[in-house]
């Protein structure tokens, strides 16, 4: 044993390193932290992954197999010739249907399409702060802009309701320095004078063959009409909300009571029977003779129902300001609208964000229930003509999941929004 | 304080009434009120005026008519030659049916996505969170509609049980899944027997929370640690299967059998109420999963590893110190979501299930043409159980709230 040892050994070279075990690095170790790091967790992965399987094996093949072009099921089932397939070219063939409804005029598809892409440039300054605030010019043009293009009709229409809102405004920047009620109650005021009378100039001039044919609301339909029906609810019920919210935290009783009144019995029914109340009762509340839009009562129906809810969520924004953020207003001299504006809402609002986009998501993937009143929404368009019509009588599931898709890729790229948006906004340092 | 700043000016001005602060709110009221007055007022001039014209008065008269229609799910006795009252009562019943399945089931579904969300697998994880975003950003009327897609195109005939070669069979012989619905195995009381042990089961329940009252008082007051899981699951089967034989079998089930063209006896569930209770209870779980995990993560870690300092096993510091936290911010929002479960199912009438809004503002209103009656009682009905829910709620959250001050 000891013979060995005469000669000394001294290592003088650093050893290269070993790249380290293979259980210890690399995929392997990966799946032993992540996958199998406890017998349960183990079992786990593998249910896990014998459903992912059973999904796959079932859905893969049935979309692998669909058919994309022919034009009815009793064909598509031919090419088909038994094996799993999906029909999807009930898609394909009736998408202008899924979008537009069936009875908007074809050849005046672009006008929506064209609302629809300038909703994007329209909503993009209130979305990135970074953008030019210019752009904010065409952001408040895009309503008017927009209405001219789906509906149609003569131009005079948006335009002098937009004249209406300048003259409104006119009269707020020159009242608001007195007081901020008379110049808001003056502006309103002016608006409506402003908009009466144009009615009539809009009658008088009107053209009888306008640049874009007008379209009659009932001709509104499929995704478009969620659409509409999701951003204008939207839009409208946030300043609404608002309004509520302040109108609930308010020091005046009357007022605090109108406000709790109304957004609790807003809250505590469904949105169903307040689609009834547009559908049969609203006429009875009207003066005898008024017809108007069914598009334009569920409207106001649903930015009743979605303010309410607003409100709940800023109420709760406002209700997590600290007390001194009042307080410090109230030392800087400021009036209540000044204090409103300038310091408690814009901090209310930021924390309220998540809360009211949320909310916007639900509205908008409310706005299907319109169906059960039989307007033809992308689910009535469905469940109707689609579904009844002899050639696609049958086809389900690839209907359902274009309407479902549809909806996934708009409530999800929200979220993601929102949640981008949360972490942008965040000043506090953590 | 001696100065004051504003001091009093004697006379009356017609402007402090909009200038001075302590009269403007008064101004303010006073003029909402007269505002909202007036416009009650035109609202019920208007009303008054179109019933006039269409012949027509307010009157709940109606209710005590005959119905005339039929309600194929009827928890009560009920024909078609009950009142619309009567049929009013059934759908009441049969949306508090349906809304406290889907409650119990989403709480499920959701407790155990919102857990293992949280959970270290990454395939479980992720596939949690693709269950939670694609039935979050879906509407759930799609769900119940396809849902009940699935229950009446995708499933069998009834005829395809029958015969020596059945294309389809029942599960366990006990259940049928048909385009009809689901049959399934009723239990079938016998009489005061039957009821006796009923009445055992739950006195072994009481029993059973009563016990661990008890082992935890005695817990604290002598420090003294009883066991708990073994006597609780003795109490809960012992007595009831012991009274169940001595009682010679009092409660039997009646299973489904196929006779004729369709299955008889056991329990029906029909595909309207599987699908509503179903699309219900997944697309409010992947709500529930996400204000689970968000009261999970709301306690700070520093919880956990104060409880561990201490030396507790994992399963006390979840039972006692993360999940008594947890439950103060996740069960409010979890009572709106039974209140949205609540009034979502008023989606029922997309798919013909009877609850309240198909009976009373479907075919009761359109058989009688009293909408605006219809109407009211139908919101009454949602409006009462709202508020009843959420003053649950806030004598819960008070009860929960943290005494700091």
């Amino acid at each position: 044993m000891s013979d060995n040892n005469s000669v000394a050994f001294v290592r003088t070279e650093t050893l290269p390193q070993l790249p380290p075990p293979a259980s210890q690095a690399g995929a392997v170790k990966w799946a032993r932290e992540n996958l199998f790091s406890s017998i349960p967790s183990g079992i786990l992965t593998l249910v896990s992954l014998y459903v992912i399987y059973l999904l796959v094996a079932f859905v893969g093949p049935w979309i692998a197999n669909g058919v994309w072009n022919t034009d009815s099921l009793a064909e598509c089932r031919e090419v088909l010739d038994g094996t799993t397939g999906a029909c999807f070219s009930v898609i394909s063939e009736r998408w202008n249907q899924l979008l537009f409804g069936f009875s908007y005029p074809v050849e005046h598809y672009w006008r929506p399409g064209l609302a629809f892409i300038l909703l994007f440039i329209a909503a993009a300054p209130v979305m990135f702060f970074d953008l030019p605030r210019k752009l904010l010019i065409f952001t408040g043009l895009y309503p008017f802009i927009a209405f001219w293009l789906i509906w149609g009709g003569t131009i005079f229409t948006p335009l002098f309701a937009l004249a209406g809102i300048m003259v409104g405004y006119l009269v707020y920047s020159r009242y608001v320095k007195d007081s901020f009620a008379m110049g808001f109650f003056g502006g309103v005021i002016a608006a409506f004078i402003a908009w009466y009378i144009g009615g009539f100039i809009v009658g008088a001039i009107a053209p009888e063959e306008p640049f874009l044919e007008a379209v009659q609301s009932r001709n509104m339909g499929g995704f478009m009409l969620n659409m509409i029906l999701g951003v204008t609810c939207v839009s409208l019920s946030v300043p609404l909300g608002i309004v509520l919210a302040l109108g609930r935290q308010s020091d005046m009783p009357i007022i605090k009571w109108i406000c709790v009144c109304f957004i609790e019995f807003i809250r505590g029914v469904p949105l169903i029977t307040l689609l009834f109340v547009a559908n049969v009762v609203l006429a009875y509340f009207l003066p005898p003779g008024t017809t108007f839009d069914l598009i334009l009562r569920v409207i106001i129906m649903i930015t009743m129902f979605s303010s309410a809810y607003i409100a709940e969520v800023i109420r709760g924004g406002l209700a997590a300001l600290p007390k001194g953020q009042y307080e410090a207003a109230d030392s800087l001299g400021l009036d209540y609208a000044q204090a409103m504006r300038l310091i408690i809402l814009p901090q209310a609002l930021k924390i309220s964000i998540p809360g009211i986009v949320n909310i916007a998501v639900g509205l908008f993937k409310d706005t299907t229930l319109v169906s059960v009143i039989s307007m033809f929404d992308v689910v009535g368009m469905i469940r109707g003509p689609i579904l009844s019509s002899t050639d696609w009588n049958g086809v389900y599931w690839e209907l359902f999941m274009a309407a479902s898709v549809l909806f996934f890729v708009v409530c999800y790229g929200i979220s993601q929004y929102s949640q981008w948006l949360e972490r942008r906004l965040a000043t506090d340092h953590r | 304080m001696t100065s004051v700043t504003d001091p009093p000016q004697g006379s009356f001005r017609l402007s402090m009434l909009l200038n001075d602060t302590r009269y403007r709110s008064y101004t303010f009221q006073f003029i909402a009120l007269v505002l909202l007055i007036a416009f009650m007022a035109y609202l019920g001039v208007n009303l008054v005026r179109n019933l006039a014209a269409a012949g027509l008065n307010i009157s709940f008269s109606f209710l005590s008519d005959p119905a005339g229609y039929d309600i194929n799910q009827r928890p009560i006795e009920y024909d078609s030659q009950s009142s619309h009252l009567r049929a009013a009562m059934v759908g009441i019943l049969n949306t508090l049916i349906v809304a406290f399945l889907a409650c119990v089931t989403a709480t499920i579904f959701g407790v155990i996505a919102g857990v293992l969300r949280l959970s270290s697998n990454w395939v479980v994880r992720k596939l949690m969170s693709v269950y939670v975003e694609i039935f979050r950003n879906i509407p759930v009327l799609i769900w119940i509609i396809i849902i009940f897609s699935i229950m009446t195109v995708a499933m069998p005939a009834p005829r395809a049980f029958r015969g020596d070669n059945a294309t389809s069979s029942m599960l366990f012989d006990s259940f049928a899944f048909t385009n009809r619905g689901v049959y399934a195995p009723a239990p079938v009381i016998d009489g005061a027997m039957g009821w006796i042990v009923i009445a055992v089961f739950i006195a072994s329940i009481v029993g059973i929370f009563a016990y661990r009252r008890f082992a935890t008082k005695k817990l604290y007051d002598t420090g003294q640690l009883l066991p708990t899981l073994w006597p609780s699951v003795a109490m809960f089967f012992v007595p009831t299967i012991l009274v169940y034989f001595i009682l010679g079998r009092p409660i039997t089930l009646d299973y489904p059998s196929l006779q004729g063209f369709n299955f008889q006896g056991g329990l029906h569930l029909r595909g309207s109420l599987i699908a509503l209770w179903f699309a219900l209870a997944i697309y409010t779980g992947a709500f529930i999963a996400e204000n689970v995990r968000a009261g999970i993560q709301a306690i700070s870690k520093g919880q956990t590893e104060a409880a561990a300092s201490l030396g507790l096993r994992p399963g006390r510091i979840m039972n006692l110190v993360v999940l008594p936290q947890a439950l103060r911010v996740i069960i409010p929002p979890l009572i709106s979501q039974y209140l949205n479960i609540t009034k979502n199912s008023s989606l029922a009438i997309a798919v013909g299930y009877m609850d309240v809004t198909s009976t009373l503002g479907g075919i009761t209103l359109n058989q009688t043409g009293r909408a605006i009656e219809a109407i009211l009682l139908l919101m009454l009905f949602y409006l009462t159980i709202s508020l009843l829910i959420s003053g649950i709620m806030n004598v819960y959250n008070n009860s929960v709230k943290l005494k700091e001050r």
